[in-house]
């Protein structure tokens, strides 16, 4: 019984870590710089593909393609921002505008990343081993690289949530996230916090998808596409702008994926679904918000 | 016979109570001016009347039948229409499309062709936009977005039309025209509920005046009553 | 106001297009008959997914479900109905599946609405999948073909139908109660507009029409399975072409439908991923620089030729 419980708790868990943190990057995108970045799930693809290609080409570990793919990604995030949608948000007429239009606009990212990646590494699905070997817990067996990643993902979840709370920048997000205009006038940056947040949100995708590509999953171009719909479904859950919640959140996700894919595998997306428009009627602001 | 009753009326957002416990009741063809300091409760009384919002506690009734869990649309189609205090008008639409609209669906029986053009430009001409008729609605000054939005709801042959705020923003020589307008309005039998800043509008136009703080009525009467009423002076009109 | 000889000049132009199309087998090789179904299958798609998305302004990514649905309609009717009644099959399942999901997400704001019909393809398909696989146990399906010039006329057929629907819609009632929800949802509710449905009825119109494309463009495939069926693309492309030519004016969704297919048709044997990454970088450009597509550029040339009218003495 309580192997059962643990096999259950444990599995259930292991891709929670990583949806949470694919969800607080689209929240920090969708809920501060207000992007409904479509183009999300193409960062973690991006994430995965550049891990496979620093393992199996360079032979990196992938926990140690962490200190090079946070960077670069967050450095993605924040000149695209900057190139395409500051511009956008000063010439939309509306807040409205700017969110109908940002969110066309990354559509136009996602043709243009999936593609790319298609032309650079082509269709064939790849992938790799590492840390492949069983662990024992309990009576329940569990691949190692799973437990890496969500050990890995937790780290990373608090580290940016003290990031969030203690330091000037992260202070400066929260301002914009209640209330932008207040916080230009208090003498925020506005404009160059929003771009700092649509990085952060691009360097959490790539972050989450170096550890999907740690857990044996095959890569390919057009994967990305259904992390976007887990992370904008683990916010709903959790509430946006809610790190604790993406959490959460998460871990319930995962938690009900785990369990549908034991009982009826190629339904979990369907679970999914019906948990995102249960909840979209119910209670769109999450389950956690106040 | 009343028009528009609330009984024990109450709406709350989170901890904030905005309306509690209201009871008024509305004439039929009076004119009543419904004041307050900011944050009283006043658009928040509109919202549930209207349909916007949905009462925690209480009843509204509207010509006797109970609304207070009808949807905006379908309050409209009984004859209960009202204007916006952020005029919500359609920027990119023809002034005369507004009309229209507000003809063919916010009543029920809505007339052929023929018919519906006439009363359309009936209604322009009575709120004074006929020159303006082809105008798309983003391109008008502000008195006349607000004329636009009176217009559209009168189209719809309202028994009672709300109007929030009327005249902020008006200049002095708009306002008179606006204070002219509601006054017409009340003579062809349109019952009126107004909130309104511009105590000289509400004290000569208004029949009755209610007054309202922080979601409680504290006063109700003539516009000479109210006027002399020693909690409204302390409250409101000393500010 | 338009004088009456200007009133009817779009419809002139109209009749001698569709005299074209009509004759165009007579004298046209069968590639082109081939090309310009799939044009128009493109067109009818981008028109379909105007006449909701347009006016009210709430971004629908749920054509390819619409367009798959007619499809498996297809799939489980070609052989025992004729070619007209299966599209028309697939129209009405569309139709109904529309009105369910509609009635369900459109109370929503819009992002909520566009998020959930992001997810809906991959739904639908993996409900198909699930269910092909676990119940009726066949996964794909064998699709009776038919001719290619019947094919192409049922595409004309369904694309004479949009554009008579199209023009009807924005000169009725709906079209009005359309408009005012694009702009304030709230002042058309309090106007008398029974907003959620006005917006699910146009909703389930504009699938009608891409289950209707569906049924018939499968007839052309002779096996489909879930994948092929619901392809995001289908989702995707219209959105594209209705961006990039413009939603206002009826011209707009055709002529960028027309432009990206034939983009499409030209370079897609020789560089298959490049050409989406053009459309995507034009659908960059597009948003960036020229909000309102090409029809902004053509009105805002017009205009001005209006207002400014060559300076003569």
């Amino acid at each position: 019984m309580l192997v059962k419980f643990l096999d259950i708790a444990i599995g259930g868990l292991l891709m929670g870590g990583i949806y949470a943190l694919i969800a607080v990057g689209f929240g920090l995108q969708y809920g501060v710089a207000r992007v409904l970045n479509i183009a999300h799930g193409e960062f973690i693809m991006l994430g995965a593909f550049c891990t496979w290609t620093l393992f199996t080409g360079a032979g990196v570990t992938p926990l140690f393609s962490i200190l090079f793919c946070a960077p670069f990604f967050f450095a993605f995030g924040f000149v695209t921002y900057r190139i395409l949608f500051t511009p956008l948000r000063r010439s939309s007429e509306s807040p409205a505008a700017f969110e109908g239009n940002s969110m066309l606009a990354s559509f136009g990212l996602l043709f243009v990343i999936q593609n790319l990646a298609s032309i650079i590494w082509g269709t064939p699905v790849r992938g790799y081993s590492y840390l492949a070997f069983p662990i024992h817990l309990s009576g329940a067996v569990f691949s190692a690289n799973r437990i890496v990643t969500l050990i890995a993902s937790i780290l990373l979840g608090s580290a940016f949530y003290v990031f969030l709370l203690s330091t000037r920048t992260g202070k400066a997000i929260r301002a914009a996230a209640q209330d932008p205009d207040a916080a230009e006038l208090m003498g925020v940056r506005i404009h160059r916090v929003l771009a700092l947040c649509f990085g952060f949100g691009t360097m959490m995708a790539a972050l989450g998808g170096l550890l999907l590509s740690m857990t044996s999953i095959m890569l390919s171009p057009v994967m990305g596409m259904q992390y976007t719909l887990i992370a904008i479904i683990v916010v709903v859950l959790g509430g946006l702008g809610n790190i604790k919640g993406c959490f959460v959140g998460g871990f319930i996700l995962g938690l009900v994926g785990y369990l549908v894919t034991s009982a009826q595998p190629g339904l979990s997306m369907v679970a999914y679904y019906v948990i995102f428009l249960f909840l979209l009627l119910v209670r769109p602001t999450g389950l956690l918000t106040k | 016979m009343k028009i528009l009753e609330a009984e024990r009326l109450s709406k709350h957002f989170g901890g904030l109570t905005a309306i509690s416990g209201l009871n008024m009741e509305v004439e039929q063809g009076a004119i009543l001016g419904l004041i307050g300091p900011n944050g009283a409760g006043k658009t928040t009384l509109f919202n549930l009347f209207s349909g916007a919002l949905r009462a925690d506690t209480g009843v509204v009734r509207f010509k006797g039948h109970d609304i207070t869990r009808l949807k905006p649309h379908r309050i409209a189609r009984r004859g209960l229409a009202r204007t916006f205090q952020s005029v919500k008008i359609f920027s990119r639409m023809p002034v005369m499309d507004h009309v229209r609209l507000g003809y063919l669906f916010g009543r029920l029986d809505a007339g052929e062709k023929g018919e519906a053009d006439r009363e359309i430009n009936e209604i322009l001409e009575f709120v004074g936009l006929a020159s303006v008729r082809d105008s798309r609605g983003g391109d008008l000054i502000l008195a006349n977005q607000k004329r636009l939005e009176v217009a559209r709801a009168l189209a719809g042959r309202p028994d009672l039309l709300l109007l929030d705020e009327l005249m902020a923003g008006l200049t002095p020589t708009e306002i008179a025209e606006a204070m002219e307008l509601v006054k017409k309005i009340g003579r062809r039998g349109v019952t009126i509920v107004m909130i309104e800043h511009v105590m000289k509008a509400i004290m000569s136009i208004c029949g009755r005046i209610i007054v309202l703080d922080h979601g409680l009525k504290i006063a109700e009467g003539t516009p000479e009553e109210i006027a002399q009423d020693k909690t409204v002076i302390e409250v409101y009109l000393g500010e | 106001m338009k004088t009456r000889a200007k009133t009817y000049r779009p419809f002139i132009a109209a009749i001698t297009l569709l005299a074209l199309l009509v004759g165009l087998p007579g004298y046209m090789s069968s590639y082109t008959v081939i090309l310009l179904t799939n044009i128009l299958m493109y067109v009818v798609l981008t028109l379909s997914w105007t006449i909701f998305s347009g006016p009210t302004g709430y971004i629908s990514l749920a054509s390819a479900a619409f367009f798959g649905a007619g499809v498996y309609v297809s799939a489980l009717f070609s052989s025992s109905l004729p070619l007209p009644l299966v599209a028309m099959g697939g129209g009405a399942a569309s139709f109904i599946l529309a009105l369910l999901v509609g009635s369900l997400t459109l109370r929503l704001k819009g992002m909520y609405f566009t998020m959930f019909t992001f997810g809906l393809v991959e739904l639908v398909r993996n409900s198909v999948h699930w269910w092909e696989v676990n119940i009726t146990g066949t996964v794909g399906r064998i699709i009776l073909a038919a001719d290619n010039t019947a094919i192409f006329y049922s595409m004309v057929a369904i694309f004479v139908a949009v554009l008579v629907v199209s023009h009807w819609i924005t000169h009725s009632r709906l079209g009005l109660a359309l408009q005012a929800i694009g702009e304030s949802e709230e002042a058309a509710a309090h106007s008398g507009v029974n907003v959620t449905k006005v917006k699910t009825v146009t909703f389930a119109v504009s699938a009608f029409f891409m289950g209707a494309s569906g049924a018939t463009m499968s007839m052309r495939w002779t096996y489909i399975d879930p994948t092929t069926a619901f392809n995001i693309q289908f989702s995707f492309m219209p959105v594209l072409m209705a961006i990039f030519g413009g939603t206002g004016h009826l011209y707009a969704p055709i002529a960028g439908a027309t432009v990206f297919s034939l983009l499409e048709e030209v370079l897609t044997t020789k560089f298959p991923y490049y050409y989406m990454l053009l459309f995507g970088l034009i659908m960059l450009v597009v948003i960036r620089f020229m909000p309102h597509g090409l029809e902004g550029v053509i009105e805002t040339w017009r205009n001005r030729e209006k207002r400014e009218p060559s300076e003569a003495a």
